[in-house]
């Protein structure tokens, strides 16, 4: 087998919410397999769940016909994730800020706030040829890479 | 989702077990409280001890049980907040907003 650190992993799948459990099993997976510690790895998966469910229900309005497609990208100090649906997109100025006092008790609106609360870099883009996607990226800290060696060692490798 | 319900002195507590998230029902929470405002119950306690997972949707459905609760002159509190369910309601700045309890007869015994 390859390295995990230099991989790329995809998912393309319909637009229904009921993916989300096993698109969040899957990200643990390849979270752990990146050598992620627990509180990342759960952190992590909560941002995927969140992306997707906007890819889902904003993106492509719940049609069934259109995709939501994922890549997971694994390199020596982070992970990207790359969340894409068949949507127009939403400018950064439509995202409502759910810290706002007049937002604080609305039920929604906070999916992307997750997101860019726990990952570390987070950019948002509308794709020329259509649809739009969140990226995102986790790096490593070297607690995480402690984690790893250590699974590592007792692994024998 | 699964919810139980019981009664200590006159607050009803909501046992709320599994996951709150899209998809698994969160939506039960507030048929729930609904029901119990229609019966005249408006001290209502949430227990939050035994469930696993909660997403924005989730913190959503506990916000909206909020809000249906206190415009009708209740009460909603939570019980058992898991570490994970704290920080997300500390960084959504939702623990200004919710009354939250360790201990059960503390709960119990601070609604007025």
């Amino acid at each position: 087998m390859s390295s995990p650190e230099r991989s790329e992993i995809e998912l393309t799948f319909g637009s229904d919410i009921g993916f989300l459990d096993l698109v969040q099993e899957i990200s643990d997976s390849i979270s752990r397999l990146a050598g992620f510690g627990a509180d990342d790895l759960y952190w992590i998966g909560l941002s995927v769940r969140e992306a997707v469910t906007n890819a889902i229900q904003h993106g492509n309005k719940q049609d069934p016909e259109k995709r939501v497609r994922i890549v997971f990208q694994l390199t020596t100090d982070r992970i990207c994730i790359i969340v894409r649906d068949q949507g127009r997109g939403i400018r950064d100025s439509e995202i409502p800020d759910p810290l706002d006092p007049e937002n604080l008790l609305k039920p929604r609106g906070r999916g992307i706030f997750f997101v860019r609360s726990f990952m570390d870099n987070v950019r948002f883009h509308v794709r020329p040829e259509g649809g739009h996607e969140v990226i995102m990226e986790k790096l490593r800290s070297s607690k995480n890479e402690g984690e790893e060696n250590e699974n590592r060692n007792s692994n024998g490798e | 989702m699964r919810i139980e319900t019981r009664t200590v002195s006159d607050v009803t507590i909501l046992d709320i077990h599994g996951k709150i998230t899209i998809g698994e029902g969160s939506a039960e929470i507030r048929n729930r409280v609904r029901d119990l405002l229609q019966a005249g119950r408006k001290k209502i306690l949430l227990n939050l001890g035994d469930v696993s997972y909660v997403d924005s949707s989730g913190i959503g459905e506990l916000v909206s049980s909020f809000t249906t609760v206190t415009n009708q002159g209740g009460q909603l509190k939570l019980l058992s907040l898991t570490k994970k369910l704290r920080e997300l309601l500390a960084i959504t700045k939702l623990l200004t907003v919710f009354d939250t309890y360790d201990d059960e007869g503390k709960a119990v015994a601070s609604f007025s």
